[in-house]
């Protein structure tokens, strides 16, 4: 359990535009070990999705190293899930063939899989359903469905419940959760919702803004299912929003400056 | 949810009504049209000669039907329409597919492609026939100029506006090249490449009718020619309505294909 399986250090991002040059990431260090929770939060701007998008292979760093499994990140693949904020489902292809995606559903060993998946995701009698059939929350569970598949190492998930509604995020905190425990896969959840960070982290790393560093990290050593209303809920609850504060305090101390 | 969906597409009739009175509704400016235009022609109120009532050119259709070479004339438009179709159409789709999937490709073809398209379609009419003479080579040419433009072009851009979002899933999925050639690039283009056989298939009875009068022993476009030149406009007519229904079966059969293909797809 205590294997690093994830090691990021001095990782820096640059963007260069036109007229200036933007630090997304400064020196960011960050490690993250085999089967456990990690959520990052941050206010938008502080460079929480490049972050994600790196380790995803996605975007390549300025400076610094990501290992995995103690092997550099060269490119995308498929021992990084990764959900997107929006589904991006194939719409040509029903959920069950969206999940399964290359792969033929065929293959008895696929199938077999993919029914388990659906199951776990409860999607149960939508496995011929067309994506424009499915509400929001359906189609990001085909969406995970579709990471999970894989077998990743690490699932790295980008605000995924960011555009859904209050209930139909904390139900798919519930499913997500459920997939945690089941799977045991190793997760890294970036938000912007601090009462999601606590629900479903073991860890909480907390990002600051312009340029995007770590401020503050959060263990929540709570067990699941996690009640909101609880006192020790509460108490982290407090923590966490407590650093946030502080880093908007200097957001707006700067933009004071500024003028 | 698929009863969802069809809901929102229905307009709100009472049952009882239903489809039928709908439909009922569409036919009564065209009813009204036929019989009014009967009735003025009977009255002597227009000429005949030059605007023959509906029921004038049914008997035309009739007699063209029993005199034997209406089917011979409508198996020469079939004839050059399609095979001219299926040429200039299926060039388009591979040179589009090319242009579309290759940036060298696109660099090298792309301009010249565009401007042969700026040639106003009927202007070579007179070069094919100096080259391929009157016969069928000419007119089929024609038509496979005309149905290569539609085709090429939707397939180009069905391919180029892919959405990149899908793309970023297919890396992070580890597909190989092919694959997102087959599993994503292909199937995303369906729809502009449909939208792009209809355009040429209307493009293909057009440019058939060019054709076909510019000389030719039968076809649909001859007989026109012939009974203009002998002052039938009734078999004008016939042409025309024959000409208009071809295409629209065409285009419906397309539709149709359309629909049973691009089931998930929301526009359909």
């Amino acid at each position: 359990m205590s294997e690093k399986l994830l090691e990021i250090s001095q990782l820096s991002k640059r963007f260069v535009t036109e007229k200036k040059e933007v630090i997304a990431l400064n020196n960011v260090d960050l490690y993250v070990t085999e089967g456990e929770f990690v959520t990052v939060i941050g206010p938008s701007g502080c460079g929480k999705s490049t972050l994600l998008r790196i380790i995803a292979g996605l975007d390549k760093q300025s400076s610094g190293t990501v290992l995995l499994a103690k092997e550099p990140i060269t490119g995308p693949g498929i021992d990084k899930g990764f959900v997107f904020q929006e589904p991006r489902l194939f719409p040509w292809l029903t959920v069950e063939k969206n999940i399964a995606a290359d792969l033929s559903l065929k293959d008895p060993d696929v199938r077999k899989r993919v029914d388990e998946l659906i199951k776990l995701v409860r999607l149960t009698g939508f496995e011929k359903a067309y994506p424009k059939e499915l509400s929001g929350g359906m189609a990001q569970r085909v969406s995970i469905a579709r990471a999970l598949l894989r077998k990743p190492k690490i699932l790295l998930l980008d605000e995924p419940f960011g555009a859904l509604d209050a209930f139909t995020r904390e139900h798919m905190q519930e499913v997500l959760l459920d997939v945690w425990r089941t799977n045991g896969t190793t997760m890294i959840l970036v938000t912007h919702d601090i009462d999601e960070a606590v629900v479903l982290g073991n860890r909480i790393m907390i990002l600051k803004p312009r340029p995007g560093e770590i401020k503050a990290q959060v263990t929540v050593d709570l067990p699941f299912p996690r009640k909101k209303s609880s006192q020790s809920f509460q108490e982290i609850r407090y923590k966490v929003l407590n650093e946030f504060e502080k880093i908007e305090e200097i957001a707006w101390g700067e933009a004071g400056a500024g003028i | 949810m698929r009863a969802v969906v069809s809901e929102k597409n229905n307009i709100k009739l009472p049952t009882f009504f239903g489809k039928g009175l709908k439909g009922a509704i569409g036919w009564i400016i065209p009813i009204a049209v036929l019989v009014t235009w009967q009735i003025l022609g009977d009255l002597k109120l227009i000429k005949t000669l030059i605007f023959p009532t509906p029921l004038m050119i049914w008997d035309s259709f009739l007699w063209l039907c029993q005199n034997g070479d209406l089917l011979d004339h409508i198996n020469g438009t079939f004839f050059r329409t399609f095979l001219g179709f299926f040429i200039g159409g299926g060039l388009g789709l591979i040179i589009g597919l090319f242009v579309g999937l290759s940036k060298i490709c696109e660099i090298l073809l792309n301009s010249t492609v565009q401007m042969i398209r700026m040639i106003p379609h009927i202007s070579v009419t007179f070069l094919f026939v100096l080259w391929l003479g009157i016969g069928d080579a000419s007119k089929i040419m024609l038509i496979a100029k005309g149905s290569f433009f539609p085709l090429y072009i939707f397939t180009f851009l069905g391919i180029r506006n892919v959405d990149n979002k899908l793309f970023e899933v297919t890396k992070i999925l580890g597909y190989s090249r092919l694959k997102v050639v087959t599993r994503l690039i292909l199937p995303a283009t369906i729809p502009q490449l449909v939208l792009g056989i209809r355009q040429s298939l209307g493009i293909a009875w057009g440019s058939l009718v060019v054709a076909e009068m510019m000389g030719s022993s039968n076809g649909l476009g001859y007989l026109m020619m012939d009974a203009r030149a002998m002052s039938d406009t009734a078999t004008v007519f016939v042409g025309i309505i024959l000409f208009t229904i071809f295409a629209k079966l065409t285009d419906s059969i397309v539709l149709w294909i359309e629909k049973l293909l691009l089931r998930w797809n929301t526009t359909s």
